[in-house]
């Protein structure tokens, strides 16, 4: 089927009323993106149109519950892009470990896997009992996940060599214990990290960190949101501070990138300038 | 005619073929080509490098953002999906897996013909799973030239047999000549 001309416009106007209805902003991301989402949960749900799908989205707050679930992406994994923690393991640990206290920032930390591989590699190096982690994001269905920890089985292989790949030096298994079908992430890791409802589009400052990470969530804004963002991160860091990006992510196009110094360029992981 | 671009979905045994595509089309080949080619997620950038020796057009992996130009062959990052914005500019996403597929074809494929409707070129080659049948349909759907590699000719004939399956397509055709077919039609354009 060949989408209806107007379909554009029809997008549009349901991401306007979205924002005004639920307050959720997704009137700056990447097109083809949100258009894929919606047109599949179009299909579906059944409907003819998204003017159609429009209606039902400000009239019912579970199918809209249900849309803001689509277009927000909750893929991750536990110490995601190995080579990306061993690098800052070797050039990032070194800078953390010159400050007596830590504060620590995921960005777009969906269901938590990142912000628990974050705590198990501080907890190695020794540095977790003075460092806070906030792991935020706008999707508060995700973060009730993050919280419990609970993770399934199926994806411990991976995760386990994911975690040896990055340098990791114990036995990735000491860090949870299984239950049936799930794993669950040991208390120890969670007791300094704070999970937290903050969305990148609309929300503000609220810390001064040492270490901001948002991973694979920029590349799913347009030019102008991202500048946004990274003008909320650069005035989140302290000086000195640094900022870790996805391995497709750049600074280079943005507005802010003679501000820092590239620690990995290969990794995206840049310093905030003295 | 004129169009604008060609994406190409390809899968089990597509390192030979992207290296004769990659080979074989002239310095002053016009479209830009687009390709998903399924790889392993951890895989790196290497083979490119090597596409890109033995090649007169500048093969590089899609960034991010990216305006796409004439004189390239892009292809997809592996652990992303690649989609064409109607700007004629690369988004990358970690949505899910599709097709147990990231890149998946279909994700590339739906986004670029709704992004060059009629004026782009889709071609399905060698592979083992059935991505690129849906997307293959949007491109013909909105209009734009369907190609698959004959099934006989093909180093794993899953893939070109499932597109077969899903259309009617314009042209089904071993390598050799969908390549001297892309030179003719680059050729009209001027």
């Amino acid at each position: 089927m060949r989408y209806k001309d107007t379909s554009d416009l029809e997008i549009s106007l349901l991401l306007e009323a979205i924002f005004r209805k639920y307050g959720y902003d997704f009137r700056e991301y990447s097109q083809a993106h949100i258009r894929r989402r919606i047109m599949n949960r179009m299909a579906v749900s059944g409907f003819e149109d998204v003017s159609q799908m429009q209606s039902k989205v400000l009239n019912d707050e579970t199918f809209a519950s249900e849309l803001l679930q689509d277009l927000s992406i909750t893929v991750t994994e536990m110490f995601r892009d190995p080579i990306f923690y061993k690098s800052l393991r070797e050039n990032v640990i070194p800078i953390l470990k010159t400050y007596p206290f830590i504060k620590i920032w995921h960005a777009g930390c969906a269901t938590g896997e990142e912000a628990y591989s974050m705590a198990i590699l501080l907890q190695e190096e020794g540095l977790y009992d003075r460092t806070t982690i906030y792991a935020t994001d706008f999707n508060q269905m995700a973060l009730n996940r993050a919280k419990d920890g609970i993770f399934s089985n199926k994806m411990i292989k991976e995760y386990t060599s994911n975690y040896q790949m990055a340098g990791g030096k114990e036995s990735f298994s000491s860090y949870y214990t299984s239950n049936y079908d799930n794993v669950i992430m040991n208390q120890s890791l969670k007791k300094n990290i704070v999970w937290a409802n903050h969305n990148l589009v609309t929300d503000s400052v609220f810390a001064e960190v040492n270490l901001i990470l948002c991973r694979n969530v920029l590349i799913y804004f347009d030019k102008n949101l991202q500048n946004k963002v990274q003008t909320l991160f650069y005035n989140s860091l302290i000086n000195g501070g640094v900022l870790c990006l996805g391995s497709k992510e750049s600074l280079r196009f943005s507005d802010l990138y003679e501000q820092y110094s590239e620690l990995d360029t290969k990794q995206r992981i840049f310093k905030k300038k003295y | 005619m004129q169009y604008e671009a060609i994406v190409i979905g390809v899968s089990s045994g597509g390192m030979n073929v992207l290296k004769i595509i990659s080979s074989s089309l002239p310095l002053h080949f016009n479209i830009p080509i687009i390709i998903v080619q399924h790889l392993s997620a951890h895989s790196d950038s290497h083979w490119i490098k090597l596409l890109n020796e033995k090649s007169h057009l500048n093969v590089t992996e899609a960034d991010e953002k990216e305006k796409i130009k004439k004189g390239n062959i892009y292809i997809a990052p592996p652990n992303y999906h690649l989609l064409i914005e109607k700007d004629k500019t690369f988004s990358l996403t970690i949505d899910e897996r599709v097709n147990f597929a990231r890149p998946s074809i279909d994700v590339l494929f739906e986004s670029a013909a709704e992004a060059y409707t009629n004026k782009l070129i889709g071609i399905v080659l060698t592979g083992s799973n059935s991505d690129g049948s849906k997307g293959i349909k949007r491109i013909k759907d909105c209009g734009g030239l369907v190609i698959i590699q004959d099934p006989e000719t093909a180093e794993s004939e899953y893939m070109p047999k499932s597109a077969i399956a899903t259309i009617v397509p314009d042209y089904i055709l071993p390598l050799e000549d969908i390549i001297e077919l892309l030179i003719q039609l680059d050729q009209q354009e001027r």
